[in-house]
């Protein structure tokens, strides 16, 4: 109990700025992973979603490598995940649309592939860089810097989604209808794709590549048990992300244990415990 | 009714995908306010039929006219009922909001919610009533029913429905067909099927999809001959399935 008084008292210490940038984090990112993972869940697209975020170390390695060796001195490992997102996604979005069959196939073999290359390029960088940050997160490394791209892309994600909200409705149920309506269902598809793969970036600060798409999907499937419509999922989903980042963030503290992994456990819990509740509902009503 | 304008015509239209020739050299129209049938056996090609009209497929030879004008431009117009709508029993929806996307822009934001007219659309199936019920809770024919007032809600120059009664319950396949006896006369309307028993007291003309072509590989579309009934009115095989094969056989004999 001493320890959860002493983290409520972190968070508002300015000693801490820490533990508040955490917070803070975990409250902006609530929003990204509410509305697109809910996005992402309707459309059935969370394997691609996935292979962007584990392609992401590809460039991550590569900046590093660039940056460490003089070749681009000072450049940025955000801005190597950048490129690798977008690519991985320009990728996977022309496999999905132009040849359904071979898409389980592209989708493994970016994921393989970018990985790989950030572990190659990570053991030829000299000095001492760890992967195990990028792929776990790490809420120290969390600066005022990404806060503000994270408030940036949640403005840029509201507004599309509120904009275009019938639209991503319309596609994600049923595309073919979508398409006799006139809406532009390929555009709508790599946008999302887009979109979500820079979120991914910026998302991995706070619980890693490996968990992104956790709570990419296990927020929105909670939600999506009792949502009655798509707006209805995406704020449930936002506002259950909150909880399970503020508490990963307690638990974490507590603990003295890795916020980014104590965030999707509970996350992870909590969803099977909620599809395990259904599951038995269901049944008695059955009986 | 001849007289009235062309509402769909396909002109000398081949079409393949890869590997498999689908439709060689088809050609045939119908007017506006005519009530078509198209049948044909499984795998035959009327879905694709169907993509073609909307322009969902491009033909690789020659040329499809919906309203007038290419499919792309014109498709917007028309109330489309596909026969495997992809559906998600974990996509969390109302019955109503399913409806409305029948009257949604491809790229403008809707002006309100439009309750009204998705109202009178479900009223048009008979499930006025079930507005806000989820859409998973649904039957598979009221699923199906209310992909009809999806389709009928943005009041379309011509209603396409692709197998609408296949593994439907006999109520849901009754109310469907009263429906469509309603709207006879003031919608054009194409159904596809295989059944032609319940559609046969309704239909204008009827549209075939004919005998595999030995030497092209693929099929074309001929008009079913119509039978003279006593009231001098004119009937399509009533009270009979039509296969394809017969189809050819009759299109030879007659």
């Amino acid at each position: 109990m001493d320890n959860l008084t002493g983290f409520f008292s972190a968070l508002v210490s300015p000693d801490f700025p820490f533990v508040r940038n955490a917070f803070f984090a975990g409250a902006l990112s609530s929003i990204l992973f509410g509305l697109l993972g809910s996005v992402v869940t309707v459309k059935r697209i969370a394997s691609l979603a996935g292979a962007i975020s584990h392609a992401v170390l590809g460039g991550i390695g590569i900046a590093l490598y660039l940056s460490a060796t003089g070749k681009v001195p000072s450049l940025s490992p955000m801005v190597g995940a950048i490129v690798f997102a977008l690519l991985s996604a320009l990728l996977i979005g022309t496999a999905s649309l132009k040849s359904k069959q071979r898409e389980d196939t592209v989708i493994q073999a970016i994921w393989a592939i970018g990985m790989s290359i950030g572990v190659l390029f990570m053991a030829k960088t000299p000095g001492y860089s760890d992967p195990s940050s990028y792929l776990f997160g790490n809420i120290l490394l969390i600066s005022t810097q990404d806060l503000w791209l994270l408030l940036s892309l949640d403005v840029v994600v509201i507004l599309l989604i509120w904009r275009y909200y019938e639209q991503i409705e319309a596609t994600a149920f049923d595309e073919e209808f979508a398409q006799v309506r006139g809406i532009p269902t390929r555009m709508v598809f790599l946008v999302i794709l887009a979109v979500t793969a820079i979120a991914v970036v910026l998302l991995q600060t706070f619980v890693g590549i490996v968990m992104v798409i956790a709570m990419l999907t296990l927020p929105a499937g909670t939600a999506g048990f009792g949502a009655r419509n798509l707006a209805s999922m995406m704020v449930a989903s936002t506002i259950y992300s909150f909880i399970f980042s503020t508490a990963g963030l307690g638990a974490g503290w507590v603990l003295d244990a890795p916020v980014g992994a104590m965030v999707v456990v509970i996350a992870g819990l909590f969803y099977l415990s909620v599809l395990l509740a259904n599951v038995l509902r269901k049944r008695r009503r059955r009986a | 009714m001849r007289d009235l304008p062309i509402a769909m015509k396909f002109s000398a239209v081949s079409f393949s995908y890869p590997h498999l020739d689908v439709l060689s050299d088809v050609s045939f129209h119908f007017h506006s306010g005519e009530f078509i049938a198209l049948v044909g056996p499984n795998g035959s090609g009327k879905t694709t039929l169907l993509k073609l009209i909307l322009g969902l497929e491009e033909p690789q030879q020659g040329v499809v006219e919906l309203l007038g004008h290419p499919p792309k431009r014109s498709r917007s117009l028309i109330g489309y009922v596909p026969q495997h709508a992809s559906y998600d029993p974990s996509f969390p929806i109302s019955v109503g909001e399913v409806v409305r996307m029948g009257v949604v822009d491809g790229t403008v934001k809707g002006k309100k919610r439009q309750d009204d007219v998705v109202i009178k659309a479900l009223s048009l199936v008979q499930m006025e009533g079930l507005v806000d019920r989820p859409y998973s809770e649904l039957s598979g024919g009221q699923r199906r029913r209310v992909l009809v007032a999806r389709a009928l809600v943005g009041e379309p120059a011509m209603l396409i429905l692709d197998e609408p009664t296949a593994n439907m319950d006999r109520e849901s396949e009754r109310r469907l067909y009263d429906t469509l006896a309603h709207l006879k006369g003031e919608t054009t309307i194409l159904i596809v099927t295989h059944d032609m028993r319940q559609v046969s007291s309704l239909v204008d003309r009827v549209f075939c999809i004919d005998a595999l072509n030995e030497t092209t590989g693929a099929r074309t579309v001929i008009q079913h001959p119509l039978e003279d009934v006593d009231d001098g009115t004119k009937r399509v095989l009533h009270e009979m399935a039509i296969p394809a094969d017969q189809c050819w056989q009759e299109a030879q004999l007659g």
